[in-house]
């Protein structure tokens, strides 16, 4: 019973509490980049969470071989290698989202997301808790992502996913679209998390 | 010859400026901007080892990997050049240069994980770049990251005497500052057309 309660802990950190972009902001060339639509987003995010919670396997396997001083360069070439394979993968299975995400899937392997949860976590943990740190970082950065990616496809083309969901006379916000509005959304995102955090606190307090 | 070299350089520092328009380098573009000095320092080092980085990667590409037909091994040989030129420079540095290591010493080993220099890298490639041409497009987005570091510490400095709303404090506003400083250098786009 208490292991499953540790496991789910390390889980559920990486979806509110150390939500890795609105909370540790980390990882954000991506998260600006390739948000403009749902589709996208969606994309980067599984891609970044297959990468992660592949190589915290294997790292967290192999933590106690590998030696102190040459971590990192192992961490970044373990890294590389399943970037490697997911841009192939992407390559052949779904030309269209590689050549939408274009020079940012390789960046994944820079993406100091993966490299942070390695020296942080991986490393020094067993497998099972690395592989729920590493899902639950991976799921809590595709879901900002998303939201992030809503924000702007709805406001920035009046769809969502491809579908027409605002009616009407609505002129799309062509900003929202380019980088300017990246840098706005984020920015305007993250004092609303703050906002809500700070309610939520409040709240708490009065109870007890 | 000149003139298109002048291009790419204007080209890379103004229009297609790596931080504003591609998110390069976000990391150190909001975590080490709060303080002037610190931040000239990030960009120098920064352009340093691009320039370094531009023709090494230039010559692996050309040399080994196409040569030899090895193209998919590109991420992984790249970044361990890119890691392993960032030591080298740190060593080269604290050798022969010790003052300038203390001043920008601590920043070195953050510049691996700074995607704009592998974004440079695979550009050049993809671009199809001849040497010189990458060492200038090395250069110049080293160049372009330093003016967009340096133009976001000296507002932050200004904004430590501002009254700033509560909840967008410190990452917040930085982020929306940025949103305005990029708007600004996309009037600048029509200065050269890009192919």
């Amino acid at each position: 019973m208490q292991r499953t309660n540790i496991l789910f802990s390390d889980f559920i950190k990486g979806l509110w509490q150390q939500n890795p972009t609105f909370r540790l902001l980390i990882g954000m060339c991506p998260t600006l980049a390739v948000t403009s639509q749902v589709q996208n987003g969606l994309a980067m995010g599984l891609a970044t969470a297959f990468t992660l919670l592949a190589s915290s396997i294997i790292i967290s396997i192999f933590r106690n071989f590998i030696p102190k001083e040459v971590r990192i360069p192992s961490y970044i070439v373990i890294i590389a290698t399943f970037v490697t394979i997911v841009s192939l993968f992407l390559k052949a299975n779904f030309p269209e989202v590689s050549k939408a995400l274009g020079p940012y899937v390789p960046l994944i392997i820079v993406n100091c997301l993966i490299l942070g949860r390695q020296e942080a976590f991986a490393s020094k943990n067993p497998v099972q808790r690395s592989i729920a740190d590493a899902l639950g970082m991976g799921i809590g950065f595709t879901l900002s992502l998303m939201v992030l990616a809503s924000v702007r496809e709805v406001l920035g083309m009046g769809t969502l996913l491809g579908h027409q969901v605002i009616f009407g006379n609505f002129r799309p916000w062509v900003i929202m679209l380019t980088p300017p509005g990246a840098f706005l959304t984020l920015g305007l995102l993250l004092g609303l998390i703050n906002i809500i955090d700070k309610a939520v606190k409040a709240r708490r307090e009065k109870k007890q | 010859m000149v003139k298109e070299l002048i291009l790419v350089f204007i080209a890379t520092v103004l229009v297609n400026n790596f931080v504003l328009k591609y998110f390069l380098g976000i990391c150190p573009f909001l975590g080490v901007s709060d303080n002037l000095s610190s931040a000239i320092s990030m960009g120098f080092a920064t352009t340093f080892v691009m320039t370094i980085t531009a023709p090494v990667a230039w010559l692996i590409n050309n040399y080994i990997l196409v040569k030899f037909g090895l193209p998919f091994l590109q991420y992984v040989c790249f970044i361990i050049v890119i890691a392993s030129l960032v030591q080298f420079v740190e060593m080269v540095i604290k050798k022969f240069f010790p003052l300038l290591h203390q001043s920008m010493g601590i920043y070195l080993p953050l510049i691996t994980t700074n995607c704009a220099i592998l974004f440079m890298a695979l550009q050049l490639v993809l671009k199809d770049y001849s040497l010189i041409k990458s060492m200038v497009f090395g250069f110049g987005s080293g160049i372009g990251f330093t003016f967009a570091i340096t133009i976001m510490a000296s507002i932050r400095e200004e904004l430590k005497f501002q009254d700033v709303p509560e909840s967008l404090k410190g990452p917040g506003i930085t982020l929306i500052i940025a949103g305005i400083l990029a708007l600004i250098f996309v009037g600048l786009g029509g200065l050269i057309q890009v192919k």
